[in-house]
């Protein structure tokens, strides 16, 4: 494949089709500027800002874009909450669609046919392979992304997080546990 | 279409086998090729971009990585389109005389373009159903683009949040038609689309559009 990827880069660069440094700039942006500690900022924040997650939960597009995080596949946010008796998870079993802004761009195992096939079916057993056993009394919503909405899981603050401040709660969110893959 | 790309509900595809600290790309090819997408110009439309994936044949489709689908994907809308022919994307040259493009997306551009805020929604008439509505999908088996899955077709499940009017990818994908349509979020019952195995408590919720579905 590397050597099939160079040609076509070449033949592109050759007809004007693309800017080497755009894609340069490209690269850099997914593997530096996004990610899930984006993400992670935006939980915390509704962690320790009730006002803000108020407005999260109402708005998320816009909430979320108050931290500086917007553009393509995040353009119409949805933020669904985790409670003791409530547990979200987050497919696209139509292609690999995730919220780019805030998630950066999906792991593997997210856009591959195993999990996009279980998820809706057997939601338990899949997050089961992850680590996480749910009680059958937890409630499980799975959000199939099939249209331009992007959702992200607003996961439970772990318990004795009392003391920390936003930049220590935002180093405990993981991107599965924003995705509902786990439980924090 | 009923392509192998709709993948909700089957069983038996492997383990799901999460990665530890994963890297965002794990060769250097697959970051050519994520941003080779991005900035073709045949990056116009996002649901011909997703059809086209979709019409890699079903084994292939399959045996294909994520980076593998989206370099066939950009090949094939770039022959369709004309930028390329088949054997100059295979020898990775230009044949003689060929017509000089300017790029649609500069360096310079690139942060920008990147935090637009953009949106598919659209003025199209107001919805014809209500948060809190029973709807029924129907059973649709279009031979073109869909995002209606094979496992939500022909049950009933409540809104649970209306959108406005979004671009329509069933028509969109094929031309540039965006025909908005009414989009909704539906929640379905776990035991109304799996049965009675399924833990009563759970459900499943789509992003449909208003004709997907109909008054049951």
């Amino acid at each position: 494949m590397a050597l099939r990827v160079k040609a076509l880069e070449s033949l592109m660069v050759e007809k004007g089709l693309v800017d080497p440094a755009a894609l340069d700039a490209l690269v850099d942006h997914f593997e530096h500027k996004v990610g899930p500690r984006n993400g992670a900022r935006v939980v915390a924040r509704a962690w320790t800002d009730p006002a803000y997650k108020t407005r999260l939960l109402e708005n998320a597009t816009d909430a979320i874009a108050e931290l500086g995080y917007q553009g393509g596949q995040g353009e119409h946010m949805v933020v669904v909450e985790n409670t003791p008796a409530v547990h979200n998870l987050v497919v696209c079993t139509l292609c690999s669609c995730y919220p780019w802004p805030v998630l950066g761009l999906p792991p593997v195992w997210y856009k591959s046919a195993p999990y996009r096939s279980r998820a809706v079916i057997d939601p338990r057993g899949a997050i089961a392979e992850f680590g996480t056993e749910l009680p059958d009394e937890v409630e499980v919503r799975v959000w199939d992304s099939t249209a331009e909405v992007r959702y992200l899981v607003l996961p439970q603050r772990p318990a004795g997080t009392e003391g920390l401040d936003e930049d220590a709660l935002a180093a405990l969110v993981t991107r599965d546990g924003m995705i509902g893959t786990a439980r924090l | 279409m009923n392509g192998v790309h709709d993948l909700g509900g089957m069983e038996n595809m492997g383990p799901i086998a999460p990665e530890t600290d994963e890297p965002v790309f794990h060769e250097r090819w697959e970051s050519r090729v994520h941003a080779l997408v991005v900035a073709s110009p045949t990056r116009r439309n996002i649901d011909e971009g997703r059809h086209q994936r979709e019409l890699i044949p079903g084994p292939k489709y399959l045996a294909m990585s994520y980076h593998e689908k989206w370099f066939t994907g950009l090949c094939d809308l770039l022959v369709k389109y004309g930028y390329a022919t088949r054997d100059e994307i295979a020898a990775g040259r230009a044949a003689p005389g060929f017509k000089t493009e300017t790029p649609v997306l500069t360096a310079d551009v690139v942060g920008e373009r990147l935090r637009r805020r953009g949106s598919y929604v659209r003025d199209a008439a107001p919805p014809k159903f209500a948060v809190g509505e029973r709807v029924r999908t129907r059973n649709l088996n279009p031979h073109g683009h869909t995002r209606l899955p094979r496992y939500a077709r022909g049950h009933v499940g409540v809104i649970v949040a209306s959108h406005g009017a979004h671009v329509f990818p069933d028509t969109h994908a094929h031309g540039d038609d965006e025909d908005p349509q009414p989009l909704y979020t539906v929640r379905f019952m776990a035991r109304d689309l799996w049965g009675e195995t399924a833990n009563p408590k759970d459900s499943v919720s789509l992003d449909l559009w208003e004709p997907y579905l109909e008054r049951p």
